[in-house]
């Protein structure tokens, strides 16, 4: 598991909250909002699909550390590595 | 099974959701996709609450449903309908929506036409209210920057609001009666948060509906929830909210039953749902109950409307300049009200519905249709029938009855009291309490409100309300 691991995780993820955004531009040290029509509920549903898949828990007040996918890499790669989820 | 028949009593859910409408549907998906255990409990033996379809006499005719508002165009980002989707993670294709032909807002010497491209609404306010045109830029300027749906906007009146931009009267009734009529539970007057959600879900977004009618939103939303687990309990409503100090204890059931939950989501009103709570009087919220109420009566053609010259979807319209919606002293008060064409939606080649609708909506008073005797009651809807038939025949410019009544083949008629019996609300009330709560909160501390009382309106708003209620209260615990 890396942090690319991670951000693909992240991206997948997206995808499947807004089918109707186009992912294939998304540069990883960008904030995400200023790149896809992404709102403060689909910001939530990030972090619930997080947690339903993966058990990863994000306080509400680190939601701000998800605003890039580079962002994304790094404040989640410890809790995915501490969960010990492995990649199929 | 989603569709309980077994007994639930001494159940426990970790959230029960009262009420199988468009909000606790929506709400009852967010939460069975997140893997909560939850129960929407249903009085009637059909979903779908005020916006519902029923059978009669082998036809299906749609309850609520004129129009699906806040229609916006594959690709169209950023707004309720978009947000619903994504929520909710159903197709856009899944509502098989079609556009509006066009609508029109009739007052006395002046009309207005408006469609899905703001474009058309915007040059016809010009062209009818040529002095308005940079008040009306304003308006709209104001509009598209307001926050309508924060959840702690301050209520105020969207008539002094607009009073303060535009001067001129018509044009203030002119703007405001759909909006009304489409969603106001204060009599002549809406909170200008309101005003601005049903401004854009009308103007700015736009008029659509399912070929199949209310029944394919319905159908979809149930199958959504039922495929993630949801558990559902028709025919069966909650006779009381059981409270320990302000919390919820237990919920028991009209059939006997007890059942308990972390958490309960009532989409049965305001008013309504602290009434059922054991602490409280009767009374409670006695000046918070809506007095707006109305009558639709459907006349089924044998034809389609174009055929007779009408190709309106949507007319709203008012005989005076200043429009009246109130509840009225009698009946029925026939000066206003909105005129629905089922058929004359953009459903594409090859689809038209199998017969012609014309559906006709005024003001009614609630408590004088309900006093009436059976015999009076059965006739007073023929005569008010009739008087709203004539009038909605005038303004579509069909000049004589005659024309028109070898093809109808049946008519069907609501009353307040219809509306009662299937939504459960105080006093037939369309749009609920004046007053909302738009955080959804209530003085028990377990307990929340969504649907009309929460605030957000029409089917996506009301969808939107469940989806935001659930994440609010439920997903997203503020600790």
């Amino acid at each position: 598991m890396t942090k690319e691991d991670v951000k693909k995780i992240v991206l997948n993820i997206i995808g499947e909250i807004a089918p109707d955004e186009d992912l294939t531009q998304v540069k990883s040290g960008l904030r995400l909002r200023d790149q896809l029509e992404l709102d403060s509920m689909d910001f939530l549903d990030i972090v619930m699909e997080l947690r339903k898949k993966y058990g990863i828990e994000v306080p509400e007040d680190d939601y701000s550390r998800l605003e890039s996918l580079d962002s994304c890499g790094e404040y989640l790669h410890p809790k995915f590595m501490q969960k010990g989820v492995a990649l199929a | 099974m989603e569709r309980t028949t077994g007994s639930i009593d001494g159940n426990h859910y970790e959230t029960v959701i009262i009420g199988a409408g468009m909000s606790g549907l929506a709400a009852g998906i967010r939460l069975a996709y997140f893997g909560k255990n939850v129960l929407i409990l249903e009085r009637h033996n059909a979903a779908g609450g005020l916006n519902s379809f029923y059978s009669f006499q082998g036809r299906k005719y749609d309850v609520g449903l004129h129009a699906m508002t806040n229609f916006v165009r594959s690709g169209t980002k950023g707004t309720p309908l978009g947000k619903v989707l994504r929520q909710l993670r159903l197709e856009r294709e899944s509502f098989d929506l079609s556009e509006q032909k066009g609508s029109r807002i009739i007052f006395p010497g002046v009309e207005l036409q408006f469609n899905n491209d703001f474009e058309l609404f915007e040059s016809e306010v010009i062209r009818a209210f040529p002095h308005e045109k940079d008040n009306f830029a304003k308006l709209i300027e104001l509009i598209r920057s307001f926050n309508e749906v924060a959840l702690d906007n301050e209520e105020t009146s969207a008539r002094v609001e607009i009073a303060k931009i535009i001067k001129d009267p018509l044009l203030i009734d002119m703007i405001l009666l759909p909006l009304m009529y489409y969603g106001s539970a204060q009599e002549n007057d809406m909170d200008f948060s309101q005003f601005v959600v049903m401004f854009k879900s009308l103007f700015f977004e736009g008029f659509a509906r399912p070929f199949e009618g209310v029944r394919q939103i319905i159908r979809v939303l149930l199958k959504r929830y039922k495929e993630l687990g949801g558990q559902r309990k028709m025919k069966c409503g909650v006779k009381q909210i059981i409270l320990d100090k302000d919390q919820v204890k237990a919920l028991e059931l009209d059939n006997g039953d007890t059942i308990t939950a972390d958490k309960v989501i009532s989409s049965a009103g305001l008013v309504e749902t602290l009434r059922m709570c054991s602490d409280h009087p009767t009374t409670t919220g006695n000046d918070n109950i809506g007095r707006i109420s109305c009558m639709e009566t459907t006349t089924v053609l044998n034809k389609e409307p174009s055929e007779f010259g009408w190709e309106d979807t949507i007319l709203f319209f008012s005989d005076q300049a200043k429009a009246e919606y109130a509840c009225p002293k009698n009946l029925v008060d026939p000066r206003s009200g909105v005129v629905c064409l089922p058929n004359n939606y953009q459903y594409g080649e090859g689809r038209t519905l199998e017969e012609g609708f014309l559906r006709i909506t005024a003001l009614a008073n609630f408590d004088k249709w309900t006093q009436l005797p059976e015999e009076e009651y059965q006739a007073s809807k023929k005569e008010w029938h009739q008087v709203l038939l004539d009038k909605a025949l005038h303004l579509l410019g069909t000049k004589t009855i005659q024309d028109v009544q070898p093809h109808v083949i049946t008519t069907d008629i609501f009353t307040p009291r219809t509306i009662k019996k299937y939504t459960g609300h105080l006093a037939g009330a369309l749009y609920g309490a004046p007053h909302k709560t738009r955080d959804g909160r209530t003085p028990i501390k377990d307990l929340f409100i969504c649907g009309t009382d929460q605030g957000f309106l029409g089917i996506v708003g009301a969808m939107l309300s469940g989806i935001s209620m659930a994440n609010l209260h439920i997903l997203q615990p503020s600790s």
